[in-house]
């Protein structure tokens, strides 16, 4: 049994300690918002943060995670009105969407750790993020406009 | 397939999206079952007009929708369509896919299709009448409480109107469901519309910004196994044995079984049942397969094309052609096997019960897909019910008419007993087939003494997607439309008095499918390139040569030179700056591009893409500027990366390492402008591909005189930044 925090509430999981994170989220407690892409730390679309880190879920064992803090798309905000995903809704963002969680919480730790980030601080930031859609342009500028929310300016979608 | 019967007729309609150019046929909404059984699974009460909407006492608008959305944008633009005429409050709308069901078929294709960029401009009288004919009838209900005639009875927002008194649509809409369907339903004039042309959000953006989007991926039954299949490492193998001893002792697998396309594992969850697949020991009878290569597939392919194929388009007396140019150049062009690669992996929900069943899957065929289970099932069409999540990208891969992953799912469930999701590693996925198919082009252009083509011979040689499939009815005199299209009624051509377009169509074990703009994505790039290179031989401007060729081609001219005035083409760039450009019509829209890029060092940057589509109509015009922002970005990864290659029958790529994709520090600055145009409605989502790679490798060219003849680009030593 691995005990273990997802958005704020506690977990006993009976799974093999080796089973990555990812599955263990979306096949046994049941959060599916968090994707799977590729398996391989490739795309990001399995992004979580863990103790307030971004990590590819599915290489991130679940031992790793014992005891730990795990937080996913769902538990981003309550209200899905934190500054990326109302900036997100603003400028449509998403099409397909698959990538979408995963782009949302590697942008949440960048906007935290640089509240005013450059294009090349995205591209840093975001290049371990694949979207098939190519929403790339909207992403950038959904970025700059939640920072400028998190500074309190209004923004036009 | 008593309800949905695929007919040689209904494909040849199929078929045809590929070819474009037919004719249009709008239906009229379906109207009735308003009394009794909703003729909309899952909705019962409140007033149904038609098979696209139902409005409840509460006021909740569910509009459904005959097409699926997989990124496109739909989910907004067809709920926008029947709101305009309809005076719908907004937020009270929801939105949900049809399910597999003749009510949705496509107004022209005749099946349920989501394709050929057609959605739109299929559905706009549609969706219009159908919310036309709910709003006649609420007013008349309206009319009727308030004993005056409808006339007098305005709408807006929901509300029906007379004076000072309102009635909501939901407080009529039990009577409105009473009365006989209306004999005419005329559309509003285009002066009076709030929608259309002017847009909305969209409206799956909230789920999809909270994980609450719920993809095939995230289907979860009562009961459900995880399903995994081993798949043969070569195209047409078959299993000759397997172990399962070692599988099955894997914590959490429940089930090891055989079915036609290879050896699939369930267990209760994904990570186990992979596990477990690695384990199996299986033998396989590789077949013919094993034999295959690209290096020696491709050197054939060039041989064939040297010669003349079957006639797609000729015109004029070829050998005059040539002995009377001044000049004569050659090209060969080499394009391989490309994956759609959506994000989401391939997969499928399949529950049986006793004599029916039940099947959840993201597919652009809903159904041919329901259709294809019911006849491995033995089971009645109207026995399978078939629901479409939401699609995590599709690109032409989510629709196979041989349903190939549903009916794998399918085949599993059956042996299994078990209510089952399979799903398909990355790696299956990518090596699953169903490829654009690998091409090679070759030409012969004979120019005057001002440069101009005055003959033109063009061999192309490759695999049909039709071929083998139901849409194999729609190749005619062994011309399937879809390895030509994009040369054969290229406007360039019309402008060349001797031209002869030949296609050599070949055999391989290989599944080949459409492709996000299909032949175009080859086609697009050969005739932009050879063209610019035909400019540089002539002295000429490329814009000014492309200019000259189009003069008689005022759609393609007008999103050129739309691309051109807002890239500043001609005017002075950032120094080591260069720019290209390309115009292609592909799904009935006019789309230019104007790449500028820089190559220091031998590092490739593309710095910015500037846009024109003429489309007629933008319904919803920043969803059309987000789908050329996609199909900019889509081109940018197949001009760059897009690259498959078999040895030994072996697909060589596995996964986003190996198969990569444009990521964000590739992508450059977008820029979108949409002609003003009140000509005949075209696509979105396909249109914006082919223009950006030729766009791109005549930047190249401008560059460093380097012309490119194959792709992707990363196989020339270009450095991306």
């Amino acid at each position: 049994m691995t005990t273990l925090t997802v958005n704020s509430k506690t977990y006993h999981v009976d799974a093999d300690p080796e089973m990555p994170l990812l599955w263990v989220l979306r096949d046994i407690i049941g959060l599916t918002g968090t994707k799977f892409g590729c398996g391989v730390a490739q795309c990001g679309a399995c992004t979580v943060h863990l103790n307030g880190e971004a990590v590819r879920s599915c290489v991130t064992r679940l031992k790793r995670a014992e005891g730990q803090q795990v937080v996913t798309i769902e538990g981003l905000s309550a209200n899905n009105d934190h500054p990326l995903q109302l900036a997100w809704q603003a400028n449509d963002v998403p099409q397909c969407g698959y990538c979408q969680s995963g782009q949302l919480m590697s942008a949440a730790v960048l906007l935290r750790e640089n509240p005013n980030p450059t294009d090349q601080d995205i591209d840093d930031a975001m290049s371990g993020n694949i979207c098939r859609c190519g929403t790339y342009v909207r992403i950038r500028k959904a970025i700059h406009d939640a920072a400028a929310m998190q500074k309190g300016v209004a923004v036009n979608g | 397939m008593v309800e949905q019967e695929i007919s040689r007729r209904n494909f040849l309609k199929a078929g045809a999206l590929l070819s474009g150019g037919l004719l249009i046929s709008f239906t009229i909404p379906q109207v009735g079952g308003r009394l009794g059984k909703s003729i909309i699974p899952g909705i019962e009460g409140g007033f149904t007009p038609n098979a696209f909407l139902n409005i409840q006492p509460d006021n909740k608008i569910t509009i459904i929708l005959s097409h699926t959305e997989m990124g496109q944008g739909i989910w907004t633009t067809l709920p926008m369509l029947i709101a305009e005429e309809l005076d719908a409050d907004w937020k009270n709308i929801t939105v949900e896919h049809a399910p597999a069901g003749k009510p949705w078929n496509h107004t022209t294709y005749g099946i349920q299709i989501t394709g050929g960029s057609s959605t739109t401009w299929s559905e706009f009288d549609r969706y219009r009448k159908a919310g036309a004919a709910a709003r006649i009838l609420l007013t008349q209900a309206a009319a009727n409480r308030w004993r005056v005639t409808p006339d007098k009875v305005k709408t807006a927002n929901g509300l029906a109107i007379l004076g000072d008194t309102k009635l909501s649509y939901g407080e009529l809409a039990t009577e409105a469901a009473l009365l006989p369907e209306p004999k005419e339903i005329p559309l509003r004039a285009a002066t009076d519309w709030k929608y259309v042309g002017k847009g909305k959000r969209r409206l799956d953006a909230p789920a999809k910004t909270n994980g609450s989007a719920r993809f095939g991926m995230d289907m979860q039954l009562p009961g459900m196994l995880i399903a995994v299949v081993a798949h043969s490492p070569v195209f047409g193998g078959k299993v000759l044995s397997f172990n399962a001893t070692r599988a099955k002792a894997v914590k959490g697998v429940k089930q090891v079984v055989q079915i036609p396309t290879g050896v699939a594992v369930l267990a209760d969850n994904y990570w186990s049942a992979n596990e477990g697949k690695k384990l199996l020991n299986i033998i396989w009878n590789e077949g013919e397969g094993a034999n295959l290569n690209t290096a020696s597939q491709m050197a054939a392919y060039k041989k064939l094309a040297s010669t003349n194929g079957l006639p797609a388009q000729k015109q004029g007396d070829l050998t005059a052609g040539f002995a009377g140019a001044a000049k004569i150049i050659e090209a060969e062009y080499v394009f391989p096997y490309l994956a759609h690669a959506p994000m989401e992996p391939l997969n499928c929900t399949v529950k049986i019960t006793g004599d029916s069943c039940e099947i959840w899957s993201g597919t652009q065929l809903p159904g041919v897909d329901r259709d294809n289970a019911a006849r491995i099932l033995g089971m009645k069409s109207e026995n399978v019910t078939l629901n479409v999540p939401f699609l995590g990208g599709g690109f032409g891969r989510r629709a196979t008419m041989a349903s190939d992953f549903v009916s794998e799912a399918v085949q599993i469930a059956k042996a299994s007993h078990q209510t089952v999701k399979m799903i398909w590693s990355r790696e299956d996925d990518m090596k699953g087939g169903y490829y654009r198919p690998a091409y090679v082009h070759k030409l012969r252009i004979g120019t005057d003494a001002d440069g101009m083509p005055v003959a033109w011979q063009h061999n192309i040689a490759g695999q049909s997607i039709m071929a083998g499939t139901p849409m194999a009815a729609g190749i005619k005199d062994g011309i399937d439309d879809s390895s030509v299209e994009g040369v054969k009624d290229s406007p360039y051509l019309k402008a060349v008095p001797a031209h002869y377009v030949g296609l050599h169509t070949t055999k391989e074990v290989v599944p080949v499918l459409w492709y996000r703009s299909v032949g175009n994505t080859h086609t697009g790039f050969v005739m932009e390139t050879i063209i610019d290179e035909l400019a540089t031989n002539a002295g000429k401007d490329p814009l000014e040569y492309r200019r000259k060729l189009l003069k008689d081609s005022p759609r393609h001219l007008a999103a050129l030179n739309l691309a051109a005035e807002k890239a500043g083409w001609g005017k002075k760039l950032p120094a080591g700056h260069y720019h290209g450009i390309a115009v292609h019509e592909a799904f009935k829209s006019y789309v230019a591009e104007v790449a500028e890029i820089s190559l220091e060092g031998g590092k490739l940057k593309v710095h910015k893409v500037t846009c024109a589509i003429d489309l007629g109509l933008a319904v919803n015009p920043d969803g059309v500027r987000a789908q050329m922002e996609s199909g900019i970005i889509f081109g940018l990864t197949m001009a760059l990366y897009g690259e498959l290659s078999i040895e030994n029958g072996r697909l060589q790529q596995n996964n986003f390492y190996d198969y990569k994709i444009a990521r964000m520090n590739e992508a450059p600055q977008i820029d979108v402008h949409i002609v003003d145009s009140k000509e005949e409605m075209g696509g979105a989502g396909e249109p914006c591909v082919p223009p950006l790679a030729p766009a791109l490798c005549n930047a190249i060219f401008a560059a460093t005189g380097k012309r490119i003849y194959d792709l992707p680009l990363m196989n020339h030593n270009f450095i991306t930044a």
